[in-house]
């Protein structure tokens, strides 16, 4: 395997609905913004495509990845689609990464999109519960945000974590969105109003739950030779890992925690592992990604994490599953203050503030999830960190980490079916 | 064929009114002696030939180490793993809110299995609350023939 680098992205601004555009013309949108970023390359030097977008259901147009190829201008060159759920923007961009990293190409495109909007919210939400079992889950009332709901439950069972430390995590990612221009849902809440929204599935409120988006992402990745000829501040991608669990909940065995470098079995002694508390294929994602870049205390060795935050329990479960904080300290973990920024006011007491900014863009839960840019978002925000441009590409420096070394991007399918982790450094 | 209109929501853009609707013929192929067994009053899990890992949802080979299984008739019993009640769901469920879903664990078995509480209040419902299994007289050949309610503290 040869050393892969990210040299350019671009995102749409996510939205409820963008009827103005179709999934062609948002792609469109995102990749124009990608190949003014770095002047000095060019169309010719695409050597193909992986296009993400999760449901045909939504899009009801089979085969849409075709028709962004062809509207690109890239066709006859090498194109596929790849789909697995919430992870899909995040395999997509792995799946690129290997084009290049194998020799195949030498430059590829990674597109991602999502067209939500063209059903009701609840519609939508019977077509994701469809990425459930179709024979015991669905029919019982097939509903994501009660699965996460279950799976919070027996977190907070397990480990104390409170509905007060999930909403920590809610003011938290809306709040940086208030700086990102391309996010959804930016705004200041506190606790209280987090939690006197609307129940959705106890203990999850509306504010604990991301909404669904139209939107598009791009990302070019390139060989050292392609990367360093054209970008001034290319990113490397020197760690990629991904995991998978039983489709059913229910299924999920009971064994030994999966360890990273840092912990000792004698950590977990009394723990049934993963249970439906934790996402054993998150653990397995960040453990491989972790030894291909060579580190050993993640919480120590990152300098900012873009994770897949549908819910304001995943993001505490994530914690978790990367290993930043031991399994069940994932609620301590946010009221410490660590994975808030520095220069964002969040009306809350935060005494280690800002020692590892977690979602510094606002996540899934601010910027939206049109789920096949989403994993791709993550990427470009990271890029832009890495390179030290957010100012530039945002409009204001204020979601900029300082000194950001290295960044890992998260993204996750199902109730942790499919879980992708990516380690991108500056170089 | 018979030209019904078309409903037009907007017209810049132009967004327009489009049905689709499909029946499926869904078999249940090796896990249809689960859904007979509802009928009968029967919970068949499958437990593991070789290995002997109990599932409470059945499967017909073993996910940990690939042998088939047999059906293993599961007690009417259990206590909740975890639960949640829901006041929004997917459009198919909408009606039903609020309902509340639970995970239930059975003596004996490694899975779990995912069923409807019915016959309690939301903010009564806990962690290791006794359960027992109940059936529709008249089955719809879903997973939703049975249903749990609480049971009396063994």
């Amino acid at each position: 395997m040869r050393p892969v680098y990210m040299i350019s992205g671009g995102i749409t601004k996510f939205a409820k609905a963008h009827q103005d555009k179709d999934f062609r013309l948002m792609v469109k949108e995102a990749y124009d913004y990608a190949l003014r970023d770095v002047p000095r390359f060019s169309k010719d030097m695409i050597d193909g495509a992986v296009g993400s977008y999760f449901s045909d259901h939504f899009t009801r147009q089979l085969k849409a990845a075709s028709m962004v190829q062809d509207y690109l201008g890239l066709c006859p060159k090498p194109s596929k689609r790849v789909e697995g759920g919430g992870a899909t923007g995040g395999l997509c961009f792995q799946s690129a990464w290997e084009a290049v990293a194998s020799g195949r190409m030498n430059c590829c495109l990674a597109f991602g999109f999502e067209t939500m909007s063209r059903v009701n919210t609840w519609k939508g939400n019977e077509f994701i519960a469809l990425a459930s079992d179709t024979n015991f889950d669905f029919p019982v009332g097939g509903f994501y945000s009660g699965y996460y709901a279950m799976m919070v439950q027996r977190h907070m069972h397990e480990f104390g974590t409170t509905v007060e430390q999930m909403a920590m995590v809610s003011i938290k990612n809306h709040a940086n969105a208030c700086y990102n221009p391309y996010a959804q849902k930016a705004k200041r809440l506190t606790i209280k109003q987090v939690r006197e929204s609307p129940m959705v599935a106890t203990p999850l409120t509306m504010e604990d739950i991301c909404t669904m988006s139209d939107g598009a992402a791009v990302c070019f990745l390139a060989s050292e030779a392609v990367a360093s000829k054209v970008c001034n501040h290319p990113v490397k991608i020197s760690g990629v890992g991904s995991g998978s669990d039983a489709m059913r909940m229910a299924d999920r065995p009971h064994g030994k925690v999966i360890l990273l470098p840092h912990e000792r079995e004698a950590d977990y002694r009394e723990l049934k592992y993963p249970g439906v508390h934790s996402f054993r294929g998150g653990r397995m994602a960040a453990k491989l990604a972790y030894e291909m870049a060579g580190i050993s205390n993640p919480g120590k060795e990152l300098s900012f994490i873009e994770l897949h935050d549908a819910y304001t329990s995943s993001e505490i479960q994530t914690y978790e599953d990367l290993g930043l904080c031991k399994y069940g300290e994932g609620g301590h973990f946010v009221e410490s203050g660590m994975p808030f920024l520095p220069a964002v006011d969040y009306g809350l007491e935060l005494p280690d503030r800002g020692l590892l900014p977690v979602n510094p863009s606002g996540g899934l839960l601010a910027c939206g999830h049109p789920v096949g840019a989403t994993g791709l978002m993550q990427a470009v925000f990271a890029f832009w960190q890495l390179q030290g441009s957010v100012e530039k590409h945002l409009g204001n420096g204020k979601l900029q980490v300082k000194n950001a070394k290295r960044g890992l991007i998260h993204s996750h399918a199902g109730t942790g079916t499919y879980i992708t982790v990516s380690i991108m450094e500056a170089v | 064929m018979e030209n019904k209109g078309t409903i037009v929501y907007g017209i810049d853009p132009l967004v327009i009114r489009d049905h689709y609707e499909i029946d499926y013929l869904h078999s249940y192929a090796e896990d249809s002696p689960f859904f007979i067994g509802l009928t009968k009053g029967k919970l068949l899990g499958s437990r593991c030939t070789a290995c002997g890992y109990t599932y409470s949802t059945p499967r017909a080979h073993c996910m940990e180490c690939g042998e088939p299984t047999i059906w293993h008739q599961l007690p009417l019993t259990g206590r909740i793993h975890t639960f949640t009640t829901c006041h929004y769901g997917g459009e198919a469920f909408l009606k039903e809110t609020p309902f509340t879903l639970i995970l239930v664990e059975f003596a004996d078995a490694d899975t779990l299995f995912l069923s409807r509480l019915k016959g309690m209040q939301p903010d009564q419902v806990h962690i290791g609350l006794p359960v027992v299994a109940r059936f529709a007289k008249v089955p719809s050949f879903k997973v939703t023939d049975v249903w749990f309610e609480p049971a009396d503290e063994e």
